[in-house]
């Protein structure tokens, strides 16, 4: 049995997606695309300026073309992420504007090798099931950004890929350059290997960028992944409900313009909510009311029978300490619980703007932990104890058992060297090393150890190709060196 | 009497109570007393008060913002009778205020023109995704002393420099100092934009414009 958080009744997930029905009536949503708008329309809605009043007839129609779930493939055409049902999985968080300096602990601004670096140490740890586009490279051009480090994740990493563009121009542009790999874009749209990242903007606004995201996104059947933030208390209401209907009616709408441009596209109900910190102005991943209000989103997808994402896992510490590890653990736990299907953060400090592979390091043990939860209390054996208890004669003799050598493995996560489990002495002998110095050597000893994916040389050469012109008209002479 | 309508003001700021304050706005007017006094002696003790709070971590956000919200409903009372004794009530500076073009990033930028404009500069805030060009000529319309531009993404901020160069193509830099602000904005990048400045909160950008006009 897979162990589940529930923080809502019945009662109270039919009552938010009610007032979720009603605020996309009254005040309706700012729908800022002329396309989207005119779907809208078409379909059965009014609208008054930029405001399209959407009756929930429309909503109930997108949410019966909806899957209920599909697969993300790794580069060789495996299927790797499931999304749907309580299925739970981790990938590092994304679009980090820093990188944290394991030595002098600054917060840099990150380049290609620190990208290459987080791609690398992400691709060796089983825990993360997916890589993300985790930073912005620096020395690149912002209009070519988003490409850029599709770029760089796919030359480092087989793993499916969480990704999103900065702009719709550049859509077509990482479309091409994941169907290198899938063999064409029917192809990637049959077995795609990335889910893009799309967001309204709080409150109850699809900006123009959003909404032809998702309509292209639709047309390209490439998984969308709504990423509604309501942050309580600034740009959405105060109270944990009040900031989950908000989600519900901005995710429902984004469903709704998704499902119109092409019934049976894939899309996630995803977020990034978060609390606002009242007294610094600031957004804290880490707060457990975040969490709450993901946990409780979640449920309502799941009512829908939505694949589900949340941002959690993530730290607001600067720096890979207590704060760091209690706050990602905490947060990566009740993301398993909830049974969300892919869990972004990790990595993350600083309210998602530096990344640390460092902290990816850490953050993979919490994963680890929280992965055994969900395994859950699994009987293995044919009697709970008694047969085990033949022959032991009040010794403690289990170590012996047969079954002990089997079963160990199964019944223990075991931890990396990041997990102290040494004796006083050993741990002293090993020059008393804390949690920072031991995620810092085992960085190394991964990044040593990765060995790089092996495509082909025209695959390889196409993509780069088709990455140095596109580089070459955005005003580079050469792409930056990379790893 | 009047002392007790000052210490009333106050307390409405205090209290972020809108209303109180228009309805002292407008008994103030009523019984002749100076709207410049009233602000000065009334309405800004107020804030002075909230903001001292919240910098020593005694009030938050939502009382700072009322706070805010309330003075400017209580300035906006008193506004037809300053003009009427033709007096004006003397303000720090008048700040163009903005998310720069591409950029819909709002709640920083709101939460700084609620504490700048709090604290007695005018403040014109555009909203967001503002193009450079309307930003300039809102500069020249209203003769700024501040720009204040805000930028969340990397791919926007270089419209921060935009902003700047065309200032400077007018020959109006010199006399209009621009701030910057947003999650990616560092000392490298003010330096490198030759910006006047930058702040990370906005209490830090109150103290940034006050020392860009040279009141403090
Ligand atoms: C909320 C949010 C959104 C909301 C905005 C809602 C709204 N109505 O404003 C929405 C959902 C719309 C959004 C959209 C996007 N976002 Co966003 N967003 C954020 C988030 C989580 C918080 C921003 C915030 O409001 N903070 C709270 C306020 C109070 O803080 P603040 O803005 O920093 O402002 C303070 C100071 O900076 C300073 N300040 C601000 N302005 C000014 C101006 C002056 C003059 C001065 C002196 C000071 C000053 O004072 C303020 C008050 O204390 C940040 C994460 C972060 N760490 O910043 C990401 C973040 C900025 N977003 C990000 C991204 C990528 C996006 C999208 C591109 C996502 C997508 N793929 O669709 C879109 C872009 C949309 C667009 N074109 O602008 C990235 C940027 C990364 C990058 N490389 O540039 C961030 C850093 C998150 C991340 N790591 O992924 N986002």
């Amino acid at each position: 049995m897979q162990p589940k958080l529930e923080l809502l009744s019945l009662d109270l997930i039919a009552r938010i997606l009610d007032e979720a029905f009603q605020l996309m009536q009254k005040p309706g949503i700012k729908v800022q695309s002329a396309a989207a708008r005119e779907m809208l329309i078409a379909a059965g809605a009014s609208a008054n300026g930029d405001v399209v009043n959407i009756p929930e007839k429309i909503i109930r129609k997108a949410l019966e073309t909806t899957p209920d779930e599909f697969c993300l493939y790794d580069r060789k055409g495996q299927p790797k992420v499931w999304y749907g049902g309580d299925a739970v999985q981790f990938d590092p968080g994304s679009s980090g504007v820093h990188i944290l300096d394991p030595d002098t602990l600054e917060h840099k601004t990150s380049y290609t090798p620190d990208l290459a670096r987080v791609v690398k140490v992400a691709e060796m740890l089983p825990e993360y099931a997916a890589q993300s586009t985790a930073i912005v490279c620096n020395e690149v051009p912002k209009t070519i950004g988003d490409f850029y480090r599709l770029y760089v994740v796919l030359m480092y990493s087989q793993k499916p890929i969480v990704t999103g563009s900065f702009s719709v121009q550049n859509l077509p542009i990482m479309f091409d350059m994941l169907g290198l790999f899938a063999g064409g874009r029917q192809a990637l749209a049959d077995k795609p290997q990335a889910v893009f990242d799309v967001c309204p903007s709080p409150p109850l606004i699809w900006s123009d960028f959003g909404a032809n995201n998702l309509i292209e996104l639709a047309k390209a059947r490439v998984p969308a992944q709504l990423i509604s933030m309501p942050l309580a208390g600034a740009a959405a209401p105060v109270t944990l409900l009040g900031s989950v209907v908000q989600h519900a009616a901005e995710s429902l709408s984004g469903i709704a313009i998704h499902q119109l441009a092409n019934p049976g596209a894939p899309i996630v109900w995803g977020g990034a909510p978060a609390i606002f910190d009242m007294r610094h102005g600031t957004t804290p991943m880490g707060a457990i009311e975040t969490a709450m209000i993901d946990a409780a989103y979640a449920q309502v997808g799941k009512s829908l029978n939505l694949p589900t994402h949340a941002y959690l896992g993530a730290s607001d510490a600067k720096v890979v300490d207590a704060q760091a590890g209690l706050e990602s653990g905490v947060t990566a736990i009740i993301g398993a619980l909830a049974g969300i299907n892919m869990i972004s953060g990790a990595g993350m400090l600083d309210f998602l703007a530096c990344q640390s592979p460092e902290k990816l390091v850490v953050d993979a043990e919490g994963i680890g932990m929280a992965l055994r939860l969900v395994a859950g209390i699994q009987v293995r054996t044919e009697t709970l104890a008694t047969a085990l208890f033949e022959g032991i004669n009040f010794k403690g003799d289990f170590l012996k058992q047969k079954v002990t050598r089997d079963l160990f493995s199964k019944e223990q996560h075991l931890p990396s060297s990041v997990i102290d489990r040494d004796s006083i002495r050993g741990w002293q002998a090993s020059g008393s090393p804390d949690t920072f110095a031991r995620a810092k050597t085992r960085t190394r000893e991964l990044l040593a150890a990765y060995e790089p994916p092996c495509y082909s040389p025209e695959q390889e050469r196409e993509l780069r190709t088709m990455v140095e012109n596109l580089a070459r008209k955005a005003g580079m002479d050469a792409l930056p060196k990379l790893g | 009497m009047t002392d007790e309508l000052f210490q009333k003001m106050s307390q409405s700021i205090l209290d972020g109570d809108s209303d109180a304050a228009i309805a002292l706005a407008k008994q103030a007017i009523d019984s002749g007393i100076d709207p410049l006094e009233a602000i000065s002696k009334g309405f800004v003790v107020g804030v002075n008060q909230v903001g001292e709070s919240f910098a020593c971590g005694q009030a938050f956000l939502p009382e700072l913002v009322m706070a805010g919200e309330a003075m400017k409903a209580a300035v906006a009372t008193l506004e037809p009778e300053m003009q009427k004794r033709g007096t004006s009530r003397q303000v720090y500076g008048k700040v163009v205020l903005a998310t720069v073009e591409g950029d819909i990033h709002e709640i920083g930028k709101t939460l700084v023109g609620t504490m700048l404009s709090a604290s007695g500069f005018q403040v014109y805030d555009l909203g967001v995704d503002v193009p450079t060009a309307k930003i300039i000529e809102k500069v020249k319309e209203v003769d700024a002393d501040l720009v204040g531009l805000s930028a969340l993404l990397t791919t926007t901020m270089v419209k921060q420099k935009e902003v700047i160069d065309e200032l400077d193509k007018l020959g109006l830099r010199k006399k209009v100092k621009v701030m910057v602000g947003g999650a990616p904005v560092t000392k490298d990048w003010v330096q490198k934009i030759e910006a006047d400045g930058y702040s990370e909160d906005a209490i830090g950008a109150v103290g940034l414009a006050k020392r860009l006009v040279g009141v403090v």
